[in-house]
């Protein structure tokens, strides 16, 4: 079935998840959707997929103009979505999640059921226990019996997003075989949402770049990775001299390093970041890239003892801090500062000088409301956010609410984690919030930070480390490093 | 932003006659006079002195319970077991009434007071260790413990602590005067337990905003992880949060026991708690709204006593009442946060 989508638009208040996004898709191809986190692509899907609604724009296929109120709908016009949540209903058996929103009459016909999905499954060698139970099974065949629910469901055109993320090598394999045969063979329409470079190469064979809402380029793949990095992530000019780079260097302290990771390795549910060595002196901005979800936000995570390593040591300032708890690492004299600013970081309702009070690291039982008014004033006029003591944070705007962040930040500080340290902000803020944040190196303060913004972490760092699938590269200089290199490492090369 | 803050003080106004519509129309209905019925009512609860005092001693146990709730509340903890914790504070009221003879009246009821808070705290605090260890939500170890309440009540009162002359299944026997709260004329109320109320509702409103503790609580209550990352650690709060509703539920079982009754009933708390809950929703989460909201409710559930005689209409019209009015309360919260949400999107 021939897709097309045009000029499709889809705002969150002033974000625009998609602006006017355009893309034709034919009958017996594999397409990849790429894009950072954020880019758009989820919204893209869903709305494809008729879980949300567009705010203006056409879907057709074949040709013929379609709405989809409802994912159901969808998936009986051919369009199917396999969400990377799982949808299922673990305490049912296979067949009985099978003919959930299939046979739609009171006696429901398990035999007819149980051939229909053995039947199914064979055919792309999935190999399910009709009867077994659903939270007995593995990622990977959950995965396959949503794929077998809708291809039976009608499904012409398949979306399936991250597909890869917390199955086995094997699994995956049949996945993709499996895609192969049902577009190569069977000419339905396949769409893979992935940011991991190397499975779009290896199974699409076309790609479409997503980049802040906007369709930025399409390729045939395979081609070279360098192609698809650039065009995700904008042209990295070659990192500018506009900031006096020279004064910069000296900055860096030798000697005792602000953060020393020792065979760091961390393990969760979706992904194992494997033995990280790093050190980060006082006074040194090191940048962490990589495609979202590679292990970089694990390590920040770990560094702020939000997460413990399964082993390795986690030295601070020399100090042995090993699976010391988020509280204690923070009296120490560390600041981790999320990309969620109104889910992790700031409370909705509460002031601005209520914020600034919790943050403190002093208390007195009756809290000294004018004074911390003042203290609030100040730091208001300091970090020039829009607002005033009273103001709700969740009155601020995103940009002011990131600067009131920053403002919130003790002061003595040894180490500060960021994530995303300026997303959402325009150029003027962006740069005010390093010029803020250069000047807490000079007080001696280690800076380490993630972000999807390669240009960012070229212009901002002294040094970069890339994450690949849970595995760190080599460190770079930002001053040395090019397009091509960075490309390479995130793609997973070394 | 100030007809918001305009709102939020008027808040209750609304709900409450839009109530007394609704219940206007239903009386309507079975061709009852809404005036008469509400009149009728009205005397019930403050037709005489005996009366009226009557109402105000089923306010303070009301009272307390829903100022210990709003500590609650404010850390983001739905404390169902609210209604066991005041049994168990009248069970600890009750066994040192039953069991201590200290020398003075005065010493007696402060030691009957404290070990009831004591009583009621440390239920609570069985939640919610339930809760930040075991991952029991506080409705659900809440219900439990008030069913356990209940039984173990109903055991000690037809089992240790039955009177001496055996054989009721109603309460244990009567306290010494001296074990009781000071009461008023000849009736249930006792001018102390107004006295516990007002200081409980200074002290609470004082701790929920003038101290580090109440905005830790205000913190933990509208965004856990947060407040997690600004620097509060939940558990110590959790916990100390429920014990502080617990022992202010407890005080409010010492006065069931030690002036509305005198002894250690079968049903001891009638639901207290549960209507605590209400009163606190009612008043928005606004401590001062909390003690008149609470007369509110008292006035209307004890004339709705004498409704029934004088009107022939059924006593639960004042349980319909309130209950109607908790719905609209509840509709009309989220009708106002829907409208403003949309006011400042558009901002």
């Amino acid at each position: 079935m021939k897709i097309e989508l045009k000029e499709i638009r889809k705002y969150f208040g002033n974000v625009k998840a998609n602006d006017g996004i355009s893309l034709v898709l034919q009958a017996g191809k594999i397409y990849g959707i790429l894009g950072e986190n954020g880019a758009g692509k989820s919204t893209l899907m869903k709305i494809l997929s008729g879980y949300q609604p567009a705010d203006s724009g056409e879907i057709l296929l074949d040709g013929r103009g379609v709405r989809f109120p409802t994912p159901a709908q969808a998936l009986q016009s051919g369009v199917g979505m396999l969400y990377q949540e799982q949808l299922d209903f673990p305490p049912f058996r296979i067949v009985e999640n099978y003919l959930l929103g299939r046979d739609r009459r009171v006696n429901l016909d398990y035999k007819m059921a149980e051939a229909e999905l053995k039947q199914l499954a064979s055919r792309y060698s999935f190999n399910l226990d009709v009867r077994a139970f659903v939270d007995s099974l593995s990622l990977g065949e959950r995965q396959q019996l949503e794929l077998v629910r809708l291809l039976a469901g009608g499904a012409q055109i398949l979306i399936l997003d991250e597909p890869t993320t917390g199955i086995s090598a094997e699994q995956k394999e049949l996945l993709f075989n499996s895609m192969r045969q049902l577009a190569h063979e069977e000419g339905k329409t396949l769409i893979l949402v992935s940011h991991k470079l190397d499975e779009v190469q290896e199974l699409c064979d076309h790609a479409f770049v997503l980049r802040r809402g906007k369709l930025v380029g399409e390729i045939d793949v395979p081609c070279p990775n360098d192609k698809l990095v650039e065009m995700m992530f904008a042209q990295i000019p070659p990192r500018s001299d506009r900031a006096p780079r020279s004064d910069r260097a000296p900055l860096i302290a030798t000697g005792q390093p602000a953060l020393e990771l020792v065979d760091i390795i961390i393990s969760t549910y979706r992904l194992i970041v494997e033995k990280i060595n790093l050190t980060v002196q006082p006074g040194e901005v090191f940048g962490l890239a990589g495609l979202e979800g590679s292990g970089q936000d694990l390590l920040l995570q770990t560094c702020a003892g939000l997460l413990q390593p399964t082993h390795g040591r986690y030295l601070l300032a020399g100090q042995d801090v090993t699976g010391w708890s988020y509280h204690r690492i923070q009296s120490a004299g560390v600041a981790y500062v999320a990309a969620g600013r109104l889910e992790a970081g700031l409370v909705a309702g509460l002031s601005l000088t209520e914020h600034l009070v919790l943050a403190q690291p002093e208390h007195t039982f009756f809290v000294d409301w004018s004074g911390s008014q003042k203290d609030c004033s100040s730091r208001i006029e300091k970090y020039q956010v829009v607002g005033t003591p009273n103001t709700l944070a969740d009155e601020l705007s995103g940009g002011n609410q990131q600067r009131f962040l920053f403002a919130l930040l003790r002061d003595e500080l040894k180490l500060i984690l960021m994530e995303h340290p300026t997303r959402g902000l325009d150029v003027r803020s962006a740069n005010w919030i390093w010029e803020i944040l250069y000047r807490r190196r000079e007080q001696g303060t280690a800076i380490l930070f993630i972000s999807a913004d390669l240009d960012e972490i070229v212009e901002r760092s002294d040094r970069i480390a890339v994450f690949s699938g849970g595995v760190m590269s080599r460190v770079v200089k930002a001053k040395e490093t090019s397009v091509d290199e960075l490309g390479h490492l995130i793609g997973g090369q070394a | 932003m100030k007809v918001k803050r305009l709102a939020s003080w008027l808040w209750p106004v609304i709900p409450i006659l839009a109530a007394l519509l609704f219940t206007s129309g239903l009386l309507l209905l079975y061709k009852a006079s809404p005036i008469d019925s509400f009149r009728a009512m009205y005397d019930g609860a403050f037709g005489d002195q005996s009366k009226t005092l009557s109402v105000l001693a089923f306010w303070a146990p009301l009272t307390l319970s829903a100022v210990g709730l709003l500590v609650t509340f404010t850390a983001g903890l739905w404390n169902i077991g609210v209604e066991g914790q005041i049994i168990l504070g009248s069970i600890a009221a009750s066994w040192v009434a039953l069991k201590l003879d200290l020398p003075s009246p005065f010493l007696q009821v402060s030691a009957e007071i404290l070990a009831a808070m004591l009583g009621g705290a440390l239920w609570a605090g069985i939640a919610a260790v339930f809760k930040t260890r075991g991952g029991v939500n506080e409705i659900f170890g809440g219900l439990a413990l008030n069913n356990l309440a209940i039984i173990l009540t109903n055991y000690l009162i037809s089992g240790p602590w039955q009177p001496p002359e055996g054989g009721s299944f109603r309460g244990t026997q009567p306290f010494p005067p001296d074990a009781l709260l000071p009461r008023f004329a000849e009736s249930r109320f006792s001018p102390l337990s107004m006295i516990m109320a007002f200081v409980a509702i200074a002290v609470i409103i004082v701790m929920l905003r003038g101290t580090f503790w109440g905005l830790k609580l205000k913190a933990l209550g509208k965004n856990p992880f947060s407040a997690f990352l600004l620097g509060v650690s939940s558990e110590r709060e959790v916990i100390l949060a429920m014990m502080v509703c617990g022992a202010l539920a407890g005080l409010g079982g010492a006065v069931r026991v030690l002036s509305w009754f005198d002894s250690l009933r079968q049903s001891i708390s009638g639901g207290i708690g549960f209507l605590a809950l209400l009163v606190v929703m009612l008043a928005n989460f606004q401590g001062y709204w909390v003690p008149f909201i609470a007369v509110f409710f008292s006035a209307v559930l004890n004339g709705s006593i004498s409704l029934q005689l004088r009107t022939q209409l059924h006593s639960s019209l004042g349980g319909i009442l309130t209950g109607v009015m908790v719905l609209f309360v509840l509709l009309f919260s989220d009708i106002g946060a829907f409208k403003w949400a949309r006011r400042e999107k558009r901002e």
